[in-house]
């Protein structure tokens, strides 16, 4: 059993992947739907795929219409991230996660975010509020 | 979060099941920003961008036998019959705009298909509770106009405008309208395109409600579009203040509810320079393909400048002017487009940069005063060099940008 941390559901579900971590925020229509690689010129992630991960990161940023876009062909490509954690939610991020079934949480006890290592195993059990690190 | 007994009756689907879906997604909101209960709107504007999601989304909701109870404005996606009589569409691209066009049409909206409606087609009343999506309406609407709408997404707003409500929270409250990152602008500000530069600026200010000092007494309606949109492009923003400006920062003071401000932040002259050459325009010093303007929509005035500079004279590559086709029907009356047209370029109604109808241009290399448009399209290969307005056109007559 590893290590677990409070937090709160936004999206509900379940996913389990690597953790990508990210000090920039995400617009997923500069993703590529192909491989989940961010092509975001001097983006914190430029060249890192998303694909299947858990990403933490502070929030979603940019349009109001494409950043749902961007989830939904990553989705229709298999490519969506397993889960997501955010610090600062807004209502478009909220919104897309919710209408595309991907898991989001907020409100992460900080002692996560000292705990946790870019490439962990992680498991974002969104609808009962609980981050597990896996190894 | 509480329901009305209206309400009740939408989730269960007295309204029909589109309804029902529409404000279980706005439930979901709600719960996210533990908003108590939902409150009527009398104003809503979809961003609609005829992506596929969007479509997916409207067409499922058609489906499920929605319709709009508050008949939204609707975003640009490109105008068909502009670009199928000239051939610049596949049928499948044209397709995917008929089936878009026809899903809001069934839904009931206002097809406006403009992205800056807080100009002149759905202007709210201060203190008027609403739901706007499009990254240059949200705060517009909010800082200019002082009515009150979270940063919604296109699905959400269209949620609101079917069920009629929004979940109470965020900008809908008095208190989290107060700004709290002090921004100094030291920059020159001589232009609309230094707004731009400065909504730009999203990384250095970080996220919150930015308060404007050193703007002057006057901004205009451009500027104060390109500033949200480009907020809304380098980050993510609600609302914004400028202190002597806009209606809810008389003073400093007032801008930030009496509190002290969390972040400070100068933006200088240097800012726009790295941030122009190292992160978003493509290099200066070549030649060029084409012009593209209007990312968000020109007003008339700013069509009315283009024609000027090139009047009698002769464009060295193809420059296209998106706006509304309220405007452009302005614009030919003001005979600005046969002034443009004879020139060689020309105004196109109800389309957006970031639109498969612009597909020819892949590969390509153009001038816009807008970083936004240089930023969605980079996933279609398009390619842009960013200049002040002026630049740009000077650019457009010559084949080639300084």
């Amino acid at each position: 059993m590893g290590q677990k941390f409070s937090c709160h559901k936004i999206s509900e579900g379940k996913g389990v992947g690597q953790v990508i971590i990210s000090k920039d925020e995400i617009m997923f229509y500069l993703v590529r739907p192909e491989d989940g690689v961010v092509i975001e010129k001097a983006h914190d992630l430029e060249g890192r795929s998303v694909a299947k991960k858990v990403i933490a990161f502070p929030g979603g940023k940019g349009s109001s219409v494409v950043q749902s876009d961007g989830l939904y062909q990553l989705l229709m490509k298999e490519n969506q991230p397993a889960a997501m954690i955010i610090e600062h939610a807004e209502t478009v991020l909220v919104a897309g996660a919710i209408i595309m079934e991907i898991p989001l949480v907020d409100k992460v006890d900080p002692a996560f975010y000292s705990a946790v290592k870019d490439g962990d195993r992680i498991c974002v059990d969104a609808s009962n509020g609980i981050i597990e690190i896996l190894d | 979060m509480k329901l009305t007994q209206e309400q009740q009756d939408i989730l269960e689907g007295k309204l029909g099941e589109g309804a029902a879906l529409a404000i279980k997604v706005q439930i979901g909101i709600g719960e996210c920003f533990d908003a108590p209960r939902m409150l009527p709107i009398t104003n809503a504007h979809v961003a609609l961008s005829n992506q596929e999601s969007d479509l997916w989304f409207a067409e499922k909701m058609v489906g499920l036998g929605a319709k709009t109870r508050i008949p939204p404005t609707v975003n640009p996606g490109f105008c068909l019959s502009y670009f199928k009589e000239r051939g610049m569409v596949t049928d499948e691209y044209a397709d995917h705009m008929r089936r878009t066009h026809e899903a809001h049409k069934a839904l009931g909206c206002r097809l406006t298909y403009n992205c800056t409606p807080y100009m002149d087609t759905n202007i709210p009343f201060p203190n008027e509770i609403i739901a706007f999506s499009e990254s240059s309406a949200t705060p517009y609407v909010n800082s200019v106009w002082g009515a009150r709408t979270n940063r919604e997404s296109a699905q959400s707003a269209l949620c609101a405008a079917i069920t009629g409500f929004v979940p109470e929270y965020g900008l809908l409250l008095e208190k989290n309208r107060k700004g709290n990152i002090l921004v100094e602008v030291k920059a020159k500000m001589d232009s609309d395109f230094a707004f731009s530069m400065l909504g730009y600026m999203g990384k250095k200010i970080g996220p919150g409600i930015p308060v404007f000092v050193g703007l002057g007494d006057y901004v205009s309606p451009e500027a104060h579009r390109n500033l949200g949109a480009e907020l809304n492009t380098s980050g993510a923003y609600g609302m914004y203040h400028i202190v002597g400006v806009t209606p809810e920062a008389p003073t400093l003071e007032a801008a930030f509810g009496g509190r002290e401000p969390e972040r400070r932040v100068v933006i200088t002259d240097e800012d726009f320079e790295t941030v122009l050459e190292r992160e978003i325009s493509d290099r200066g010093n070549r030649a060029i393909d084409f012009a593209l303007f209007g990312c968000p929509h020109f007003s008339v005035k700013e069509v009315r400048y283009i024609a000027e500079m090139v009047k009698g004279k002769k464009l060295a590559v193809p420059l296209w002017i998106m706006t509304s086709a309220l405007t452009k029907n302005t614009a030919e009356k003001m005979g600005l487009l046969d002034i443009l047209r004879e020139a060689g370029g020309d105004v196109v109604e109800d389309t957006c940069s970031d639109q498969p109808c612009w597909h020819f241009l892949k590969g390509k290399v153009g001038v816009t005063e807008s970083p936004k448009c240089a930023y969605y399209p980079r996933k279609r290969g398009l390619e842009f060099v960013i200049r002040d307005l002026k630049t740009c056109v000077e650019a457009a007559m010559e084949g080639a940008v300084k």
